[in-house]
Parts: structure tokens; C-alpha cells; sequence
């Protein structure tokens, strides 16, 4: 049978893989250029019996995730820079708490309002140290609809799986057009929820590091009573100031990432086995980047495609190989410098690294990448 | 209660602080409100705006629709932003008057922690919120004073919740003054500013201000719709001073009349009330009628 296929703007993609992936609580507050992920959610989800709540502001909309998602649900927030700004305390307790929830933050220019109906991005730094203290971050950033689908897809499971926050990060150019989407069938892609605890409820601790770095999650306020606080936290839940149990606990936290990268990291490489050039390229810039690549090729210039599509934890080890055979990587982003600061300190040094940076509003083009390829080679 | 001026279209200032052409959507609501509000409050004013249709309505650069220095703040923080510049101005020794001028969403939702804390101090600054029922910067998604039943892109349903009364929250805060108003009536607002302007403490104005694409109708109708809520006892223009209520005079009128005209009629001018059941439509006649008969036991008791 010929898969559904629908023409669908990156946000109604977006809103669609959510509710592929089971989630069945959406927490939200209007933001351009996000605000059709709660629409679409808000019509989609009482169908299904799931909750839309539009909230009060963008803590309000964090909060409800954080409370809904313990208490058992898959909860989605969507929002844009400024909103991410304003979840930032909620985002670290998230992490502390352990609490999985998906946040999509749909790029525009910053900082503050900046230019909110253009597409930025801006915000891939402050995906990974925009909350305070030592955390995890899992950050995803798709370039295309149908990417975007299965990526908050992917979203959810990383989230589920390894109890934390994940962001999916796309710019306002991936978010608001329109491409042909193919919806995968029922079990095509993989849907993982989170590890329900085995023990019996008198036995339950929700933060018991003996049985591995993610210990598993009932739902709060079921049979399985157990405390829950942004304070560093014993195995019980309740807090402790004991040095040996918050340095235990925090280092186990980084290890869900850290032991994990093979699982969690994601790239695409397009004609870079035997690039002298190589451009690091996520999001709307990277379809830039691979026109710019192909028509290269045409040219005979040696160019290749390095495209992150788990920006954090970042692929140090595949972009300091790159480093090594590559004459120089490109980065063009839409900021003035933030993914070529990580790529430098990847490469330590090993090849030139060059930024192209815009925050007019505009887009990269490809004919601004071709031109700094050439300049290289 | 302080006497007011009554300001009529022959003795309206014609000097202008809005220029001709703006940005604001035809039929708009707050552009009325701009231009006549601005002839009261004078040139010795400064604003502190929040991200709302009123900053798109100033312009872009360097089509520019206001003379007024303008300070567009962060949607959150619209009366603490006021709160700062008010302190300064008045260390600087200036008289300056401070007007926070946001939207709904910017007042009653993400904004109201920040209005609270200026309520409580009692800050020496107006406060105008333009009431168009719902985020119609960002598209029409539902806010804390949707009304129960209205269409939203977040309400597609139809909202389940009742609107929020902002008035009566900031008046349980007890401020200065505390006056509501209505888009079709520019004039009222015009003198009820004028009132503000001579009051020293934290005055709230509070505007119900039609929005044709966001309210669904027709862009000639703003002012024929907004004078419908009030003719038929839903939206009511009144004053608070020191905790005392008195109706204005359009709705003042209505005490008067023996029956009102139904809210069916006004609900019908727009499309965003299309949902609303019959049984939707009696509960709030209901409230509505309840409301007055308080009102006359109120106001008519001698």
C-alpha cells in the first residue's frame, strides 16, 4: 500500500512527529515562528484524548511539561529564543530532576526580540549552556520536513531513554516551509518509552544508581511514592549536602551522555571521503552547503558535506578526522560565530577553519559558500 | 471623585503624535485609541511597550507612526521596565508622565506578575491595557481574557474557560484609579487620561478594542461592534476611585432601560463566537442580566 504522503510547513511536520512518537501533552505559549506546532497540537491532541493546555507564559509552559511528564505522560513544548531564554531555570531542573520532555526551539534572530519572523541560529550555544550548573544536553537539529518529523520522533525516545531534556533546534526557514512529507507506518520508526521500575513500590527509589546511570521512572503520584526536588539529590530523592553523594550523583548525570554518544550521536556526510574542503554545515545552511557541494564537483574542486544532525553532544571524533584530511572546513551559520568556536576545538588546529556568518534575515546562499571554497583550494 | 473635562469633536486638540499610515491591520481597533489617547496624554509623556500589536503599529524604519519616545521592553516585564524609568525620572526631577501601554497577553497573562508588584508599590504611572480579546500579534491564539466559547487557532473548539476580569483583579490591588473603556469611544478614554494624567499613584485603563481579523468581521464594524457589547450590558465602562464604582455614561444609560438588547446580537456580528451552543449563549445572558440586576440594586438604591 502506497504510503500517506501530505505537502506540510516543517512546524505541522514537527507537531505530527510528535504524536507519532505518543506524546499526549503539549504545555505551550505562543511564539513566532513556532506557533503552529500548538495549533496543529491544539486540534490534534483532544482528538486522541490527549491534553493542549496554552499557558500563562513560557515558565508556565515549561513547568506543566516538567509536572505532566513525571506524572507519566510524553510532554512536547514549543517555542523561539526569547522563550527559551525564559525556560532556561526549568530546562536545569528538568535535567536534575530527571525528567524527560521534548523542547523545540524554532530559531529566529536574537538576542532578545530581535527579528522574530527571521530565521536564525542563534541559539545552538545556549542549547548547551543556556541553564546553569553542570547538566546533559542532547540538541538535534534537522534540515528538512520530513527530518523534522523524525527527528522529534527521535527526540522523544532519547528523552524517555535517558531520562533528561532533549531540544530539537531548526531554524525559522526549515519551520515554515513546505515540503513533501511521507508518514512512516505505525511501527516503522522506533517508539521507546520510558523504563518503568521492576521493584515493588516499598523498594522504589527514583534515583538508584545500582542498576545502571538511568534509573528507571514511575509515574509520580501513583502507587510508587517518591520525592522530587531541584536540590542535589540522594538516591531516594530527598536532598543531600553529602560530598561524596552530590559528586556521585552529577558525574552519573554527564554519563548518560558520555557513555552513550554512539547511541545518541547522528551525522550525514555527503561526498566528504576524499574532500580537501570540507563544510560543517546544520539546518537551512546545509541545504545551501549541498547545492554549493554538487556544483563544486561540477567544477572538479574536492567539496564535501559535513552535516551534524545531533549537534550536542557534538561529533568530536568524525570532525577531527575530517580536520586531519580536509585542507580547511567551512562553517557558515546563521550567528556571528558559535559552531566554529566547537569545530576549532575539535580540530586543534589540524586545518584552517573558516566562518561564514549572517544575521541579516538572510539566508546563506550557495554562491557566498562556493566563493569561500575557492578561495581555499 | 475628580471632575473631568468633557471633550467633544470641537474642542479635541488637533495636534497630532501619530503620523498618517501605520502599520496597524484596517479597521483597527487600537489605532483609534493611539491617536485619540495621545492628544490627552501630551508630548511630556514616555511609553514602555511590551512585543504587541502596538509595537508593530508604530512601524518599521524609516516608516516610522509615532512622535513619542517609545521604550519597546520584554513581553514579561512591561510595568517593571515602567517602574525603573518612572524612579529615574523622578530622581532627575522631571514630572514626566510614565504610560505602560501593553495588550492583553502582555497584561493579563505573561505580564501580570509585573503588573501586581507596580499595583502594590503603587507606582506613579498609568497603565493601559488595549483588550482585543486574544494574541493577535501572533496570530489570534487564545489569551486570559478570551471569552468562554470564542475561536482562536488554540481554541479551535471553542475556549472552555471563562475570560479573565483583569479590571476587577487590578482593582482588588486597590490603586489610584482603576477606569475601563472601550474602543468606541475614544472621547471617554480621552477624558478618563486626562483624569489619570491629575491622579498621583498607579492608574489602570482598561480598553475592550474590536480586532476585525482577530474578532472575524468586518473591517467598518469595529466601532459598531465594540458599542454593541456595551449597549447589551456585556462589557461595561466605569470608573473605580478610592474603591468607589460609578458606571460612565454609556453604560450608566442602560440602568434606565427595562431590558437590554440580547448578547445574541452582538455575538453574531463575528465569526469567533460561531461555536457557542444555545446553552452557551443562555448561561452567559444569564450572567449578564444577573450583573445588571446587581448594578441597579447598586447604583439605583435611592
Amino acid at each position: 500500500m502506497a504510503k500517506k504522503v501530505a505537502l506540510l510547513q516543517g512546524n505541522t511536520a514537527c507537531a505530527y512527529g510528535a504524536l507519532y512518537a505518543g506524546c499526549n501533552f503539549f504545555g505551550g505559549y505562543p511564539i513566532t515562528p513556532s506557533t503552529e506546532v500548538a495549533e496543529v497540537l491544539s486540534e490534534e491532541l483532544p482528538k486522541i484524548g490527549g491534553k493542549f493546555i496554552q499557558m500563562e507564559d513560557e515558565i508556565g509552559a515549561m513547568a506543566s511539561v516538567i509536572g505532566a511528564s513525571l506524572t507519566g505522560q510524553k510532554a512536547l513544548t514549543a517555542t523561539s529564543g526569547p522563550g527559551v531564554s525564559l525556560k532556561q531555570e526549568l530546562i536545569g531542573y528538568a535535567c536534575i530532576a530527571e525528567t524527560p520532555c521534548v523542547i523545540i526551539n524554532v530559531m529566529r534572530g536574537g538576542p532578545s526580540t530581535g527579528m522574530p519572523t527571521g530565521p536564525g541560529q542563534s541559539d545552538v550555544q545556549q542549547a548547551k549552556w543556556g541553564t546553569h550548573g553542570d547538566h546533559p544536553v542532547i540538541a538535534l537539529v534537522p534540515a528538512s520536513c520530513q527530518e523534522i518529523f523524525s527527528e522529534t520522533v527521535r527526540a522523544f525516545n532519547l528523552a524517555e531513554k535517558y531520562r533528561m531534556p532533549v531540544q530539537v533546534l531548526y531554524d525559522e526557514i526549515v519551520g515554515h516551509m513546505r515540503e513533501r512529507i511521507e508518514f512512516p507506518e505505525p511501527g516503522e520508526l522506533e517508539v521507546i518509552d520510558r523504563e518503568a521500575p521492576s521493584c515493588s513500590p516499598e523498594d522504589y527509589k527514583p534515583f538508584d544508581p545500582s542498576n545502571g546511570d538511568v534509573p528507571p521512572l514511575a509515574a509520580f503520584g501513583s502507587e510508587y511514592r517518591f520525592h522530587v526536588t531541584g536540590l542535589n539529590k540522594a538516591a531516594d530523592g530527598f536532598p543531600t549536602t553529602k560530598a561524596e553523594l552530590v559528586d556521585a550523583e552529577q558525574r552519573r548525570q554527564l554519563r548518560k551522555i558520555d557513555a552513550n554518544i554512539a547511541d545518541i550521536e547522528s551525522y550525514e556526510e555527503y561526498q566528504t571521503d576524499d574532500a580537501e574542503v570540507v563544510i560543517f554545515a546544520y539546518g537551512s545552511t546545509s541545504r545551501s552547503a549541498r547545492y554549493a557541494v554538487n556544483e563544486l564537483r561540477k567544477e572538479g574542486v574536492k567539496a564535501g558535506l559535513f552535516r551534524p544532525i545531533t549537534l550536542w553532544p557534538f561529533p568530536e571524533k568524525r570532525v577531527a578526522e575530517l580536520a586531519q584530511q580536509a585542507k580547511a572546513i567551512i562553517v557558515p551559520e546563521l550567528n556571528l560565530g558559535q559552531m566554529n568556536l566547537e569545530v576549532e576545538r575539535v580540530a586543534k588546529g589540524a586545518c584552517e577553519i573558516i566562518g561564514i556568518h549572517r544575521v541579516d534575515g538572510e539566508p546563506i546562499n550557495p554562491g557566498q559558500i562556493m566563493a569561500q571554497v575557492k578561495e581555499v583550494v | 471623585m475628580t471632575t473631568a473635562a468633557k471633550t467633544n469633536v470641537l474642542n479635541l486638540s488637533t495636534e497630532e503624535f501619530v503620523h498618517p499610515g501605520n502599520r496597524a491591520c484596517s479597521g483597527c481597533g487600537l489605532s483609534i485609541l493611539y491617536r485619540i489617547g495621545l492628544k490627552a496624554l501630551g508630548r511630556d509623556c514616555i511609553f514602555v511597550v511590551p512585543p504587541s500589536c502596538l509595537t508593530v503599529m508604530q512601524g518599521l524604519f524609516p516608516i516610522a507612526a509615532s512622535q513619542m519616545p517609545i521604550l519597546n521592553g520584554t513581553f514579561a516585564s512591561t510595568a517593571a521596565i515602567a517602574t525603573g524609568v518612572r524612579a529615574a525620572m523622578k530622581r532627575r526631577g522631571k514630572q514626566t508622565q510614565v504610560v505602560a501601554w501593553a495588550g492583553d497577553g502582555g497584561t493579563a497573562d505573561i505580564g501580570i506578575q509585573a503588573l501586581s508588584g507596580a499595583l502594590e508599590r503603587n507606582e506613579d504611572i498609568i497603565y493601559i491595557c488595549y483588550d482585543n480579546e486574544a494574541y493577535m500579534n501572533t496570530g489570534v491564539q487564545r489569551s486570559g481574557t478570551t471569552p468562554q466559547g470564542g475561536l482562536t487557532t488554540t481554541t479551535p473548539y471553542g475556549k472552555k474557560e471563562q475570560g479573565k476580569n483583569l479590571p476587577e483583579i487590578v482593582a482588588a490591588h486597590n490603586p489610584a484609579y482603576v477606569a475601563t473603556c472601550s474602543a468606541s469611544y475614544p472621547l471617554d478614554f480621552h477624558d478618563k487620561l486626562l483624569k489619570a494624567k491629575q491622579i498621583s499613584g498607579l492608574k489602570y485603563i482598561h480598553i475592550q478594542t474590536p480586532c476585525p481579523p482577530g474578532w472575524g468581521c468586518e473591517e467598518r464594524m469595529t466601532v459598531k461592534i465594540g458599542k454593541a457589547a456595551i449597549d447589551c450590558g456585556l462589557f461595561d465602562l466605569y470608573e473605580i476611585e478610592d474603591g468607589k464604582k460609578q458606571l460612565s455614561e454609556p453604560s450608566r444609560k442602560l440602568l434606565k432601560k427595562a431590558k437590554l438588547p440580547s448578547v445574541q446580537e452582538y455575538l453574531s456580528m463575528q465569526t469567533r463566537f460561531k461555536a457557542l451552543s444555545d446553552e452557551q449563549i443562555a448561561v452567559m445572558q444569564e450572567r449578564i442580566d444577573q450583573k445588571w440586576a446587581d448594578y441597579r440594586q447598586e447604583f439605583c438604591a435611592e
